[in-house]
This record gives structure tokens, sequence and C-alpha cells, in this order.
């Protein structure tokens, strides 16, 4: 391969910039077509029962609605595994906030006052909101969430625990969690000449346009969908939700282009939510600080309609030396909206609790907790004995903690005073898998010299045309302005979603191979090239599918100063230093605008943000942005992330482990280790708020 | 939200003729509450009066000392008027430490004080409330309250009056003036937020087609300091959990005026005159700063999942009034 | 299509605008003037997105709750969503779009870009309307929550990074750019020092 004259690495601008700072950019919602009208859903006022009438009278009534969709006139859907697509199919409500009819209006105003004045009658039947660890309904499921076994035992726990001279047993909570992306799920649909065209906000058009195909019983030719600028997804715009099927539907019916965009308010029941865990985490240890024995024992919720049991006992499977384990998940069906993927599911609320647990531990042996993770390292993954194909979590943490100035450190809590304000300081260990899915990618020579990479990768906010275009840049030997990158189209060569920190591993492999092997045509190729250029497409179907025999995981370390204040239990993070190790860092800009993101997520964890469901009613209680505490610019101080070299030959031609992810996870223990330190109060339920901390500090004296 | 009249009034007068000739007319300011709440189906009116534009934009001196801040001030420049930020520094900090920089550009000094409760179920048009729909119960006192009332609470209701303005100027003694179908009048700030009783529904003491035209200072006590603190659980852009007021003036040890009220124990801003009382002529010491607040705290009658108020309350008091005082010594 | 009332306000109020649901208003945004007849419950943000195909500010909540939305009014940084656009009749709105001159961005894009203050770019367009107005409002010398109380009243406010993090807390951005944008708001703020900040974009 000759030298890339922009090597991967560079910290390139990402392409989209220019468009998203001067209001070009289109989303999902931005684009009206000639007659576009307008849906606004309403959603069931009960938490369980069945329709039993539905008033649209009044709806139609008014100058202007096109028409109301119920269950009763909506067009009927092929049956998909998603029961959350199915919506307006039949009279069955499940949670509070499910679909039960769509107003479509020709003006906005008017399809907000249509949906209002729909009248629906239920027949309501008993409910059940609450997850308690001792809820009846709670079951061992065949897999969790990414197909993970939900128990995994090795030696004798129990035996080994009740040996130990050192242990923790403690339990953690962390509450229902909103993924609260800034731009709400919106479509826009319009079929034409049999033809359903979608702008839909999502992390993979080619999953929507399948699913659209198979709702609608059309074949995937007949079904575009366009992704081009998504306003952030974190997995609750992973697969379609049920904006996309309700617009196409509506357009359906109307004949006319129709824009559906979610009102923030409704969200939080009907795209996903990360389910909340109540977590005992037992540890046991000599005093030689070894870990002789780990439980990790995860209960929570799930829908009566689907099973999504969030994974967050796998990551003690992997993170340290455990000669005697035991990880289990057991899951309740609640009557409630249907969980689904947020940031990391499973490794941020699993190591919100491991690595606090680890943090008790240290305490409890008088160890360094930097020097505890390092000391109990393992050789090989614990759960599988397969090597890691990298792993440098110990010099991660070496490395932060020289960074943050971790040493000296007074272990003692509750010294360290500044005015009103208690200071201290955490430290916690990330991880995150390395996913590989196939893609398909086109790339292409034209006579002018120029390239064109096509494939429909989808840019959340990573910067995917950026470092696609890096990664073709290098595999051609060209100057990376020299190739065009299309994405965000189902048109284009089909690929895997924006998710599982797979996506720039998974396009970037496609996109090397097709780009590599355009090379190779090139160099075959005699005399100058034909005026419609020269194409190849790779995909890599064949290269996921095999099996690594290595465990392939990236890891970092956290560090996090705080400060709590005794007069209001406030609770503040000073700063955030966070360093992985995450294969080859492709964009050293856009990099770490993605680390520094889930860091700032991670303090929202730990801090501010946290949801309810109300036992009365059956909804969440926090369901906008002025009472579900997204973190805000004040709550953000001095973040700064780091990464090592990381070489490792395993992973994909580009040799990076995506980083989407790992900047959550460890956050909130890091941040919430620092709290103990500084008050020497340990609190396990998040997010830590005023009405937690306070009462739990030391009474003042006055 | 159902087709509404709107109308941009000339004068005062046009205004309220006009609002008093439709029964679910009302005034509309900067629109930061009441748009929203519109949007949420939990305001309804038939008609907008715009008075956003009315000549009551200004803040004036007056004769005895005292401001004359005008209905339509919009909040951010009340809180960076030099008088304001000079001798009436606890309005200026409760004002800054409210909403966000855009909405404080918008909201306006009348709207401010009509603010309606951020209660979950209030704001939920499909849920019963006493506030929103008379009658239809309180699911707050056994559901999500963390945030709601713990002083003078009712069966009817426990949403507390979420603007920080209306704090601060209950510990000044501040004069709301009001303009209605039967002439002006003028309440003082202390009353003019009602407690909830069996009537929830009704706010303030506001009658009907009544336009908030101004809110007088009282001139600022010489020697008096004042200030304004809030804990909330976000650094910024989000409501009280507990917020104090406080004006004290201390002289040679003992404290010879003192003002408090409080934002987020009620469904007003609570001026505390029992603590007052206890503050009146004794020595300025955190001793009698937690005796101050433990007098009006005794009244508190917590709900299940909001007691931190209390002890939170009780701490900004004491941080607050010490705050104070050390500065006064220092002055 | 429903008649709409001709513009509300000044002088006598005729019984339709009382009654009616829809009104003439003048816009003028960017430095365009447009007549709109506007349905009242209409928002200056479904008018600029809807009716104008200025998709610059965005919709994250519609309840002033997030920012996205954030736009400047007669010079003033407001929330688009919370404004209705009759009460917006002859006011100067600047979006977006209006700040960058033809192709020359204005410094806030281009240091918003540079420091690559952005991800997902949804919240982007309403930061920077936003930190349009911080700027103007420091150099006028308006105090926010974390201006020391002793402050000159009559002096600028010298933009720390807690002013910049303080004032923008309006703008919520959940891809976790905040600390990227304080750079970039402080690098702009640096570049117009000398000439008065608010004045670049059109139309206000």
């Amino acid at each position: 391969m000759p030298p890339a004259p922009h090597p991967l690495s560079a910290p390139l601008l990402r392409r989209e910039g220019r468009e998203k700072v001067t209001g070009a950019a289109r989303y999902a919602a931005e684009h009206t077509p000639p007659g576009c009208a307008y849906a606004w859903p309403v959603p069931a006022i009960v938490a369980r029962g069945r329709i039993t009438a539905v008033d649209t009278a009044d709806a139609l009534a008014l100058p202007g609605v096109l028409a109301v969709l119920t269950h009763e006139n909506a067009p009927r859907l092929a049956a998909l595994e998603d029961p959350t697509l199915a919506v307006l199919q039949n009279d069955r409500v499940p949670h509070r906030g499910w679909y039960v009819a769509l107003a479509v209006a020709d003006s906005l105003e008017t399809a907000r006052a249509a949906a209002e004045a729909v009248r629906v009658a239920y027949d309501t039947a008993g409910y059940d909101v609450r997850l308690t660890a001792g809820h009846p309904g709670l079951y061992t499921p065949e897999e969790v969430n990414g197909g993970y076994p939900a128990v995994r035992e090795r030696g004798d726990f129990d035996a080994a625990f009740a040996a130990a001279p050192v242990t923790v047993d403690a339990t953690y909570t962390v509450p229902p969690l909103h993924n609260h992306p800034m731009e709400p799920h919106a479509s826009t649909a319009r079929w034409y000449d049999g033809h359903l065209t979608v702008h839909d906000t999502s992390q993979g058009s080619t999953r929507v346009r399948d699913d659209l195909a198979a709702l609608f019983t059309l074949g995937k030719d007949e079904v575009t969908v366009v992704s081009e600028h998504v306003g952030g997804g974190f997995g609750c715009k992973g697969t379609p939700r049920p904006q996309v099927v309700l617009a196409a539907m509506a357009a359906r019916f109307t004949g006319r282009p129709v824009k559906l965009v979610l009102p923030r308010r409704q969200m939080a029941a009907v795209v996903g939510h990360r389910a909340p865990t109540l977590q005992r985490v037992r540890l046991g240890a000599g005093t030689d600080g070894l870990i002789t024995a780990l439980a990790h024992e995860v209960a929570t919720h799930t829908s009566t309609i689907t099973e999504f049991t969030e994974q967050a006992a796998v990551p003690a499977r992997i993170m340290y030396r455990s000669p005697h384990s035991r990880t289990t998940h057991r899951v309740v069906p609640l009557d409630i909206p249907t969980p689904s993927w947020m940031r990391a599911p499973g490794e941020a609320p699993g190591m919100y609790a491991l690595e606090s647990a680890v943090d008790e531990l240290a305490v409890a042996l008088g160890r360094d907790p930097v020097e505890l993770r390092i000391r109990n390292e393992p050789e090989t993954e614990p759960d599988s004995g397969r090597s890691f194909s990298s792993r440098h979590l110990t010099a991660c943490l070496q490395a932060g903690a020289e960074r943050f100035g971790w040493l000296p450190r007074d272990p003692r809590p509750a010294l360290r005073r500044e005015g009103d304000l208690l200071l201290g300081t955490g430290v916690a260990a990330s991880t995150y898998p390395v996913y590989l899915a196939p893609a398909t990618a086109e790339a292409h020579a034209a006579a002018d010299g120029s390239y064109r990479i096509r494939i429909n990768a989808t840019d959340i906010g990573t910067g995917a045309r950026t470092v696609l275009a890096q990664v073709a840049a290098a595999a051609l030997g060209a100057p990376e302005d020299r190739v065009r990158i299309e994405i965000g189209d189902s048109d284009l060569p089909p690929a895997v979603l924006a998710g599982g920190s797979m996506g720039t591993g998974s396009w970037g492999w496609a996109v090397h191979k097709a780009a590599t092997a355009l090379v190779a045509r090139l160099r075959a190729h005699q005399g100058p090239l034909p005026a419609q250029g020269i194409g190849t497409t790779a995909d890599t179907g064949q290269e996921t599918a095999a099996p690594s025999p290595y465990s392939r995981h990236a890891f970092g370390a956290q560090f996090a100063e705080v400060q709590v204040d005794t007069v209001t239990g406030e609770v503040r993070v000073r700063r955030l230093l966070g360093v992985f190790a995450a294969g080859r860092i492709l964009n050293s800009r856009t990099a770490r605008s993605q680390f520094i993101g889930g860091m700032t997520m991670g303090l929202g964890m730990a801090l501010t943000e946290g949801s309810g469901l109300d036992p009365a009613f059956g909804d969440f209680t926090e369901c906008d942005l002025a009472s579900y505490h997204v973190p805000a610019s004040a709550d953000v101080p001095a973040v700064e992330a780091h990464w090592l070299d990381e070489d490792d030959p395993h992973l994909n031609p580009m040799g990076s482990k995506g980083i989407g992810e790992i900047g959550i996870v460890g956050t909130a223990a890091a941040v919430a280790n620092a709290v103990w330190h500084a008050t020497g109060v340990r609190l396990r339920d998040l997010p830590l708020t005023p009405d937690k901390v306070l009462p739990r500090l030391p009474v003042r004296p006055h | 939200m159902k087709q509404f009249g709107y109308v941009r009034a000339g004068s005062v007068a046009e205004a309220v003729r006009i609002a008093g000739e439709e029964p679910d007319a009302r005034f509309l300011g900067g629109g930061t509450n009441l748009v929203d709440l519109m949007k949420l189906g939990v305001a309804t009116p038939r008609l907008l009066v715009d008075v956003s534009r009315l000549p009551l934009d200004r803040i004036e001196e007056l004769p005895d000392g005292g401001l004359r801040i005008g209905a339509t001030v919009r909040n951010s420049v009340l809180a960076a008027d030099p008088a304001v930020r000079d001798r009436y520094p606890v309005l200026s900090q409760a004002l800054l430490s409210g909403a966000s920089g855009q909405l404080r550009n918008t909201a306006t000094t009348g709207g401010n004080l009509l603010q309606r409760t951020r209660c979950a179920y209030f704001q939920d048009a499909a849920k019963p409330c006493n506030k929103r729909a008379p009658g239809t119960g309180c699911p707050a006192r056994e559901g999500a309250h963390r945030d709601l009332a713990v002083l003078g609470h009712s069966e009817h209701c426990v949403a507390t009056q979420p603007s920080d303005m209306a704090v601060a100027l209950a510990a000044l003694d501040a004069t709301v003036h009001l303009h209605g179908p039967d002439g002006e009048r003028s309440v003082p700030a202390t009353d003019f937020h009602r407690l909830p009783g069996d009537r929830p529904e009704q706010d303030t003491e506001i009658r009907r087609g009544e336009l908030i035209t101004a809110v007088e200072l009282p001139p600022a006590r010489p020697g008096g300091n004042s200030r304004y603190r809030k804990a909330r659980d976000r650094a910024s852009f989000a409501f009280a959990l507990v917020s104090v007021a406080a004006v004290l003036d201390v002289h040679e040890g003992a404290v010879r005026h003192a003002a408090l009220a409080y934002g987020g124990l009620a469904h007003r801003p609570w001026r505390a005159r029992a603590a007052e009382a206890v503050l009146h002529g004794a020595s300025a010491t955190e001793d009698t700063f937690a005796r101050a607040a433990d007098a009006e705290l005794a009244a508190a009658r917590p709900l299940r999942e909001n007691g931190f108020k209390v002890a939170l309350a009780r701490n900004l008091t004491v941080g607050v009034l010490a705050g104070l005082a050390g500065s006064a010594a220092r002055a | 299509m429903e008649t709409s009332n001709p513009p509300a306000g000044s002088g006598d109020v005729p019984r339709s605008a009382v009654t009616g649901a829809r009104s003439e208003v003048i816009l003028r945004v960017n430095g365009t003037t447009y007549t709109l007849a506007v349905d009242h419950r209409s928002t200056l943000l479904d008018v600029l997105r809807e009716r104008l195909d200025l998709i610059g500010a965005k919709k994250g909540c519609d309840h002033g709750q997030c920012g996205a939305c954030t736009v400047l009014v007669d010079g003033w940084r407001a929330n688009s969503c919370l404004l209705l656009a009759v009460a917006q009749d002859g006011r100067h709105v600047t979006t977006v779009e209006g700040l960058s001159d033809g192709q020359r961005l204005h410094p806030l894009q281009e240091a918003f870009v540079e420091r690559d203050a952005l991800q997902c770019g949804y919240c982007t367009p309403g930061q920077i309307c936003s930190a349009l107005g911080v700027l103007r409002e420091a150099a006028d010398g308006h105090p926010s929550h974390v201006t020391p109380y002793d402050a000159d009243p009559g002096g600028t406010v010298d933009l720390t990074a807690d002013e910049i993090r303080e004032r923008m807390s309006g703008n919520l951005c959940r891809c976790g750019a905040y600390p990227r944008i304080v750079e970039a708001v402080a690098d702009a703020g640096d570049r117009i020092r000398d000439g008065r900040p608010g004045d670049t974009g059109a139309g206000s």
C-alpha cells in the first residue's frame, strides 16, 4: 500500500461542520414536500386495558383535519418481531403512553388540536409498574441483551465468599434513564407510484427500510429511507421506532406526504429507556488484595410485550481475576414502556455497581483503589479463558493517575474542606466490547482522479463521513479531499447501524476492502480511465462472521474530583479525566469529542439524571427536559479525555475498537467514589441529588 | 390547543376593557409560561390580550428612595439594572438564579409573578389535579412530590410556587400594583400569592380581569444587606428545591432588622415571620440563625419524600444569614 | 382558507381581531421582510421552520426547556418555541442562517467548527445564536448568577469559563460538547472583541 497522504488519526475537521453551524444541514423533519400534512399522536391515558370506543367526530370536524387513524381504520401491517412497531393494529393498551390514534391535518397547529379532540374510552385492568428485588414475577431469561447467557458460574462462589477474610456485600440501584437525543424522533413519509420514501431520524436506515418493507409487504426496492443528518440517538434510534411506521401509514391513508415529530413529553413512553437495575455485588478477597470471589446479581424490568434484559452483570465476567464467580440476571415483565438500548447498555449501569464495589473493597482492605485494580488484572478473560487481543487497563490507570495527580492521596474520607465544601477524588475502570458486523461498500474512481465511496453508514454525530474518508484515503493512497463519501440513504450499499460502538470498525472495514480492491483494479488498468470510471464493491460478511479466538474489549480509567456542599447536599464535579485504550484512534479531534461526550453523559447518570414510574398512573414522572435533568453546561467543568496508542492486529484493517460508548462507562462510579472520599458517606442509589445526599451528611453543628 | 383570538392592547385601560368583555381572556406578557401551558392544554384561553408592548417597561426612582418596576420590564433587564444590583442585590440574584438567559430575556416582571406550579400532575391535563380541575383530587399527596410543599399545604393541594423573583420580592416587602375593571389597587407582595386551602385553583389574590402594572420596592434599608441562595438538582437552569431570600441589618453584633423568605417550600413565597421574631434584637450568631430557622420550620409538615427540604431550608438559612452577618462585620 | 385579520394592535381594536383565529404579521428575518397571515397558535419557531423553510432554529422540546430553538429577537436571544408569531409583528429576527456573510462564516461559526464544538449538530444553531446573545450581554455589563456581587454595574463582564458555562446553560447538548463550546465561545469573543459583538448578524 502506498503511504497515505493523510494518515489515519489526523485531526481532520468534520466534513459536515459547516452545514451544521450555518443551519444548512437538514434533519428528518426538515423536508417539507409540496402538500405536506402534519401528524400528531394520541397516547393512551391508562396503564393497561382495552380500547372500547374511539370518538373522532370532534377532531374530524375541525377545518383542515384530513384523517384520524385508529386501530379501527389504520392500514393493516404484517407482523414483525418488534411488537412496539405494531401501532394502531388492535385495541390492546400495554402501557400508558402507547399510541392509540394519530391525527393528520394540513397544519401542525390543527393536527395538535385534532389529537386533543380525540376521545378514547377504555376498559381498564389492574397493572403493576414497580420493580422490587423480591418481585414474584422475576425470572431468569434465556439470554440478556447482546445475546449473552443470563447466568454464568465458575468455581464455588458461596464457599469462596464465606471463606474470604475481607468481603463487600452491597446493593446499588440505577433508576430508569432516558436517552433524550436533542432531535426528537421524526419522520417525513411520502408515497409516489407505490414507492415509499421516508426521511427518518435513525441510527441505521437499512434496518428501517427492511422493517418498513416487511410491515407494508413491499419489496425492499420499493422503500427508501434517508437519514442524512441525525440529531443524536444514543441507542433510542437504533431500530425503527413507532413514528416512522405512523408517518408511513398516515401518508398512505391520506395520499399526502406526512411529517411527524414526536412531542418531547411523549418520547419516554415510546422510544425506549435504560431499564432500572437493582444490583447486588459481593466481593471476597484475601488480605493480599486478590479477589477470590465475585458475584454480580441483577434484577431489572421489561415490558409485557417484549423481553429486553439490561446485561448489567456481563462486564463482571471480564474485568477482574475471580476464580469463583457468579453473574446472574433476572427480569420481571411490568405494565411499562418497553426498555431498550441506551449508551453502553449493560456496561454503563453494571460498571457503576462493580466499580463502586471495588472501591468499597479497597477501603475495606486499606489499599489504594488504583493499585487494587492493577493487582487484580486477569491473565486471560476470566469467563472464557480466551486471551485478550489487547488489554491496557493497567496502563490507562497509571497514565490517568499521573495526569490527574492522583497521588499523593490521603485515602481517609471527609478530611478536605474548603469553607462549606467537602472535596474528594475517585477512580473507576471502563470497558466496552468490540463488536463488528457485516457491511458492504462501493469504491469508485472517476476519470478526473476523484474518488467516491458509497455505503449506508449513518452519522449520528460521530463524524462518520470524515473518518470514512480518512480510511478510504489511506487505502487509496489519495488525498482525503479527493474522496467523496455518500452515506445515510438506504439505497446505498447496506451496512449496520451506528450503534454498539461498531459503526466505524464495521463500515471502515468494508470501505477499506472496497478501496483496496479498487487500487488493485486501477493498477491492473491500462491507459486512461473510461468516462464512467471504475468501481468495486466489497462485502465483509465473511470476515465479520468468523469468530475471533480473542477476547476483544476497549478499556479505560476515569478519575473524578468532586465537591459536596454540606449546606445543601449539592454535589458538583470539579474535574473529570479519562484515559482510554481503544485500539487505533482514527481522528483525534472527533474522537476526543466522543469520549468527552460519553463522560458527560456519565456525569449526568451520577448526579442529575433519573426517572421514575408513577405507581398511581403507570407513566414516567420525569417526562420533560425541565424535570429530567440532562446536565447543563454549568454542570460540566474541565473534562479531559486522553488515550494510549494501542496496536491490536486482531480487530479490523484499521485496528480500531470503537469509542462511542466507553466514555460513559465507569464515570458514575468514579464520581460516586469521589463523593465517598469527600464525605465518608457511601451512597448507592443514583443519581446523587440533594434529597439523597443531605440527609446522609453529618448534621451541621447549627 | 384550540383556536383563540389575539389582540394587542394599546393602553392599560384598553387591555383591561377588552379582557373584561371576554370571560376566557388572558393577558399575554412574555408568554414563557402561558404559551407552555397552552401547549399542554392546561391553559385554554379564547382570547389573548397582548400587553407586552404597553408602556410599562421602565424602572423608575420613587421620591421616597424606592423603585417602581413596570410590569413589562424583562427579567434580564431588571436583574442588570444598576440600582437593583446596588440596593436590592437579593432581587438581582434571585432573577439570575432562575430559568435561562433566553427565558429571562423574554419573561416579564408581571408574568414572572404569575408563573404556575411545576407540579407534574398540574401539568398533565389527563390526570386529576385540584388546581387545574377543581374537585378532581390531588394525586401528588401520595404520588411524586419530592419537589412539593412542606409548609402551608392543604389536603387539596401540595404545590409549590416556582418563581425565584417572587421570593425576593416577599423579603423586600414589595407592593404589587394592579389595574382592573374596578380601578387600581395594590397588594403587598407577601399577600399576593395565596395558600391553597380549599381553593387551590386560585394561585394569587388577583381578581378576574386585573392586570399587574408595576411592582414597587420600598427604600432599601441603610446598612441592610441582602442575598438570595438557591439549592437545585442541576447547577443551572433548574427550579429551586429550596431557596432563601434574606435581608439583614446587623448593628454592633445585634440584628437590627431581618427579613427572610423561602422558595420551594410552599404554595407561596414563605415569609418567615416567626424566624424574624427570633432574629430581631438577638445577637447575630449562627446559633441565633439556627434557632430562627427552627422556629419557622416547626410548622413544617413534610410529605413522604420531601422531608429533606426542612433540613435544607434550615442549613440555607444559617448559611445565608451567617454570610450576610460576616460581610457586615467585614464592611 | 380562513380570512385573516389586518395587523393587530394600535388604535381601535376591531371586533374581528377578538374573534378571529389568524392575523397578518410582518416579520423581518435576517434582513428580509415577510408579510404573513399566521394562525394565532403558531409559534415563531414553527413559522420559521414550516412556512419560511428556515430550518436552522431547531425544535428540541417545544417548551423552552432545551434552547435548540434560540434565535435573536430585536437583538435579544430568546426561545422561539415560546413566542407566538402573531406577537412578533414588526420584530427583527436573526436566525443562524443570518449570521454568515455569504461564504464567510461568523467568528462563532468558525470557532465551533475548529473546536469541534458539536457532534450531532442539532443543538448547534441554538448554541451559536445563544452565544451571540451572551457576547452582547456581557459587553453590555449584564451580570449572571456567577458574576461577583461586587462587580461594577456599569462595566463589561469578563467572560471567564465559569461565566460562559452559566450563561450557556439554557442550551442543552446531549452529545456533551460543552467543554468545547465554552472554548469556542471564548475564542470567538476574543476574535470579535474589537468590533461590537452582536451586530455581526444581519437584521438585528
